[in-house]
């Protein structure tokens, strides 16, 4: 998955890759910091390194390898893994014998043993501290055994058991004996939520996930029956879909949950299986045989980043993750240097990569001035004429790591290939779209003069526009490409059956050769783009994004449907950690209102909406007015709201009420007269209904807890829970709560309180899972924990065309790696139209969607897509059924030269057209009618 | 999500299903697919406005001259679902293998 990000690092123009080195000093100010750089030696030129390998192949030395955690052995002269970026191998000099051999065997002359540190100087305008985190070792932990017993590993370690480039090659095996295990646990939070023994009282936020998802591979992995048993206190899935995964997990695919902490691990001395001792919830102690243990260790902050930190003098919070705050989640102390990543606090992918294009937005601001100026302009070969040439295919096949070659038979297909039509070249990979791959396609294309490519690997969706490039780096027109979609489509689908999934693959490979040989060059035609942004909804997340866009320089117009700006911050008071959100919400709507480049349309709704990436046009009626915008991109920031609770008897009495409404009666009335308070956690969340965890609401209860017990200590809280997901470091909070004394009681999904109302009090009836029967609370109030529910977006979802999931928010282009780009090119989306999320989490994702939008606005032009419609005027005649079956209006008929006509930077290529044809005069280019039925006959051929 | 369906679907991308034309399914039908379906976009989501409601236009027309000359209609069908539906992408592909093993082979095969 992160393939392509690193080929894109490693072949951006933009981007200098600095390896071996370590930052100094930073002096300076914003807009012009001198960094020194201690550069360590290499030991071998990465210029020069052309990564063929030769070098490691012939050195006598063997290390061990601290990629795969040390669990096999790699050369003195190495590189981390095959994908790395650059592609350039380099010398351990810790283990290294000296002998001359590498050098003798390096034809790019790259060696150099004499290579030495040097000290070297940037000048920069902003700084990113993205320093990340290392795995906690729980060597310490004597009663895990971990260092002691081979087959008690830690979950960094698994990863690398599954991972087909780990050391077993993805066959799941424990250490000791090679055997594949029959059972498998996971004990959570080691190394997080325990501040006595690991000194970590944070949540590492990622472990819950990242233990079930290895469940699911190794039941995958494993022939036989594998049972996988996760041991822990909650599980913390409230990430979008998240909740959905667990479910899977647990109720499909079988995987065990066990509430529980581990009391000792033993190792049973003649099998190497491991008995472990735990107390189950009634506090019977429980002893089971495991064969190998995973222990899910927690992120933690490495002791060099915090060297780090002080040598730049930034402050770094108790747990040393650096410091920022609720309204500035990305800026450090220091003026122009930001942080992202881990380093900022405990987080997943997702929420990295937000905060990472949120920090690039923030750096941004200090180079808007200067941008442009030290930009390298991409030069692309002039393309090289195939027409009228035979078509010459060459086929790549992919194994993706054994994603594919695990269960298809890669060579069965890269030999059936050879036979078919029109190929002249053949070849299989480990990985397609790694950097040395790409340059190997391109010596092959021109080694063997192909002029038609087929890729046989996953999806064009994701790698399509990377193998078009590295066409186009050879001189040939990219849509000279074909992708056999042998992973998505067949081997993730058909694992269970690999002669079925070969076959398939054959024949998804024969139609993607026959399709190749019709294919025709097509050129692009380059637009320019408005540089104006529009951001749809004035709340935190709203006017944020339109500051972060307006900051850089460009004109933003941002449309709030109602009459103010705030949106649903409007209702809250303060975060978890006591900012004041009124106060931040005041500055905000006067920074809005005050910064000349943004323009402000309240009562706006959105009646209609065209265009196209860069060049967007959108009716925006205000009351009684219409107002037609033109802007380059959009920013969706339609926000959600608290559900309101059909449950629990909610709006039958004035004593029930939800979080907001407690926060609201805390802070007019206070809480001396309240003897006891109720909350019920997940309501409206993790249910039939909505089956995610709406992430707030565990907070929420937590932070209104703690305000009552601020207020009237004497004040009884009760919170009735089905897990605390207190995750990072809102942990703290939790601990806090349970020190105040507030009381935390779980209860199961299927059996949920009672509540009952009675003149005294509301009556709560629950079942106590460590007492083992019911608890009966009287309370003067009731509080539900209300999830959220996204906005009704019904209109400009459908007028937009935005797809939504079934719980109403906004899509992403990719979970993980696109997390604030819509599939619509040119359309960004953040806060909680996205998903349920805090402020500071909202404000950061609100920033990554303006530096997502300021890549386009930073361009000048862009390129279009060739494909589009074309018509054939020789055989047009001039019906105009094409005029009225354009669903956009494109296709006009031009009176002077009486002819129809379809301009290529309106036409959305989706054909309609090309279908209504009488005459079949209109093609859709790579879409031709020939393109598509040579695909049918091929596949049915057989 | 790997979620698993039936082998024998093959899956032939249009931009939209609006580029899928009548001679399209029909020459499926007569090169010998025992079924064809084609699947778009939510009816009233579209990407491209409308492309979904001419596809299944054309399929109820295809499924009509099917009817015709004979060949069950049934072997032609269109299913509507948004990109984030993935576990009912998977229980359309069953669903029409399924429904198609139980009308048996194209019969244009049997007179090969």
């Amino acid at each position: 998955m992160i393939s392509p990000k690193l080929v894109e690092v490693g072949r951006h123009t933009n981007i200098d890759l600095i390896t071996t080195s370590e930052v100094q000093s930073i002096e300076g100010e914003p807009g012009n910091f001198t960094v020194s750089l201690i550069n360590h030696p290499r030991y071998i030129d990465p210029v020069k390194c052309t990564g063929c390998g030769e070098c490691a192949r012939h050195c006598p030395v063997t290390a061990v390898n601290p990629y795969n955690k040390g669990m096999d052995l790699r050369r003195a002269t190495y590189i981390e893994y095959p994908q790395s970026v650059p592609l350039a191998f380099a010398i351990d000099p810790e283990v290294c014998i000296g002998c001359g051999l590498c050098e003798n065997m390096c034809i790019a002359k790259a060696v150099n043993y004499a290579d030495q540190k040097r000290e070297t100087k940037l000048t920069v305008g902003s700084v990113i501290l993205a320093s990340g985190s290392e795995g906690y070792d729980p060597s310490k932990l004597d009663y895990l055994g971990y260092g002691k017993y081979p087959n008690v590993v830690t979950s960094e370690e698994f990863e690398r058991i599954l991972s087909a480039s780990g050391p077993y090659f993805g066959h799941v095996m424990r250490p000791l004996d090679r055997e594949e295990p029959k059972r498998i646990a996971w004990f959570q939070c080691i190394g997080s939520r325990d501040k006595n023994k690991t000194g970590n009282g944070y949540c590492s936020s990622v472990c819950c996930m990242y233990a079930i998802k290895e469940a699911m591979i190794a039941k995958e992995h494993i022939h036989g029956e594998l049972d996988c048993v996760i041991f822990n206190m909650d599980m913390r899935t409230f990430g979008k879909d998240y909740e959905k995964y667990y479910n899977r997990a647990r109720y499909k695919d079988g995987v065990k949950f066990v509430k529980a902490r581990i009391h000792t691990v033993n190792q049973v001395a003649e099998t190497g299986d491991l008995s472990v001792r735990y107390a189950d919830e009634s506090g019977q102690m429980i002893e089971e045989i495991f064969s190998m243990v995973v222990l899910s260790v927690g992120l933690q902050i490495p002791k060099t980043s915090v060297e780090l930190a002080q040598r730049l003098g930034i402050d770094l919070n108790q747990y040393n993750f650096a410091k920022t705050s609720s309204f500035a989640p990305v800026a450090t102390n220091k003026p122009g240097i930001y942080t992202c990543g881990v380093f900022q606090g405990p987080k997943d992918i997702p929420g990295s990569v937000i905060e990472a294009s949120a920090a690039a937005c923030e750096a941004g601001a200090h180079l808007a001035e200067a941008r442009g100026r030290d930009i390298e302009k991409i030069k692309v070969p002039d393309q090289t004429d195939v027409t009228g040439q035979n078509p010459r295919i060459g086929v790549f096949v992919c194994n993706c790591g054994i994603n594919i070659g695990g269960i298809v038979d890669v060579p069965a297909v890269q030999k059936y290939a050879a036979t078919l039509p029109h190929v002249v070249f053949t070849d299989s990979n480990l990985f397609t779209c790694s950097q040395d791959t790409q340059d190997k396609i391109k010596e092959k294309i021109i080694e063997h003069k192909l002029n038609r490519v087929v890729v046989a690997s996953c999806s064009p969706k994701t790698h399509e526009a990377m193998f078009m490039e590295t066409l186009e780096a050879c001189g040939l027109n990219k849509y000279l490409f074909d992708m056999a979609n042998i992973r998505n489509q067949d081997s993730w689908i058909h694992s269970a059956t690999p002669e079925i999934a070969t076959l398939k693959a054959k024949d998804l490979v024969r139609m993607s050769v026959a399709r190749a040989a019709t294919l025709k060059t097509f050129d692009e035609k380059v637009v320019p783009i408005n540089k104006q942004a529009m951001v749809i909804g004035g709340g935190v997340a709203g006017m944020n994004a339109a500051l972060g866009i307006a900051n850089q320089g460009f004109e933003v117009v941002l449309v709030e449907k109602e009459s103010e700006l705030g949106g649903m911050s409007r209702r809250l008071h303060h975060t978890i950690e006591g900012d004041d959100i009124q106060a931040y919400l005041k500055q905000l709507i006067a920074e809005v209102n005050a910064n000349a480049k943004i323009k402000v349309l309240t009562h706006a709704k959105i009646v209609h909406f065209e265009g196209f990436k860069g060049n967007f046009a959108t009716e925006v009626s205000t009351g009684s007015e219409k107002q037609e915008i033109k802007h380059g991109v959009i920013v969706v920031a339609t926000g959600a709201k608290e559900y309101k609770p059909k449950e629990y008897l909610y709006g039958e009495d004035a004593r029930i009420i939800t979080q907001i409404d407690l926060t609201d009666r805390l802070e007019s009335k206070g809480a001396a007269d309240l003897s006891c308070v109720v909350m019920i956690q997940c309501v409206g969340s993790r249910n039939q209904e909505n089956e995610n965890c709406s992430r707030i609401c565990c907070q929420s209860a937590i932070k209104n807890a703690l305000s009552i017990k601020k207020l009237n200590p004497e004040t009884h809280v009760f919170i009735l829970y089905r897990d605390i997901r207190t995750y990072g470091l809102l942990e703290d909070y939790y601990t806090e709560a349970r020190k105040q004394g507030v009381i935390f009681i779980r209860f199961d999904k299927d059996t949920p309180p009672e509540v009952t109302r009675s003149e005294d009090g509301i009556r709560i009836s629950v079942r106590d899972h460590i007492l083992g029967q019911k608890v009966q609370i009287s309370a003067d109030l009731l509080t539900l924990s209300a999830g959220m529910t996204a906005e009704n977006t019904d209109d400009i979802s459908s007028v937009m065309k935005l797809n939504r999931n079934p719980e109403g928010y906004f899509i992403e282009a990719h979970v993980k790696l696109r997390p604030v780009d819509m599939p619509t090119e040119a359309v960004f989306l953040c806060g909680t139209a996205h998903a349920p999320k805090l402020i500071s989490e909202a404000i950061a994702q609100a920033k990554a969607a303006a530096s997502r939008a300021i890549t386009f606005l930073a361009k000048d032009a862009i390129k279009l897509s060739a494909i589009t419609a074309k018509v054939d005027t020789d055989h047009c005649v001039k019906c105009l059924t094409c005029v009225r079956s354009c669903p956009f209006n494109v296709p006009v008929f031009n009176p002077e030269t009486k002819v129809i006509e379809i301009n290529e930077a309106l036409c959305h290529g989706c054909g309609v057209c090309a279908c209504v044809c009488p005459r079949q005069a209109i093609q859709l280019s790579f879409y031709e009618d020939e393109q598509l039925t040579c695909k049918i006959d091929a596949l049915l051929a057989n | 999500m790997r979620l698993e369906y039936p082998a024998n679907i093959k899956i032939i991308r249009v931009p939209c299903t609006g580029k899928v034309d009548v001679m399209l399914m029909l020459r499926a039908i007569q090169k010998g697919a025992d079924g064809v379906y084609c699947v778009g976009c939510l009816e009233g989501t579209c990407h491209y406005n409308e492309g979904n409601f001419r596809c299944r236009e054309r399929v109820d027309y295809v499924r009509m001259l099917l009817k015709e000359v004979g060949i069950e209609e049934d072997r032609v069908r269109m299913y509507n679902l948004s990109s984030g539906e993935g576990p009912t992408f998977a229980a359309y592909a069953k669903e029409m293998t399924e429904h198609i093993r139980k009308l048996g082979p194209n019969p244009l095969n049997k007179l090969n």
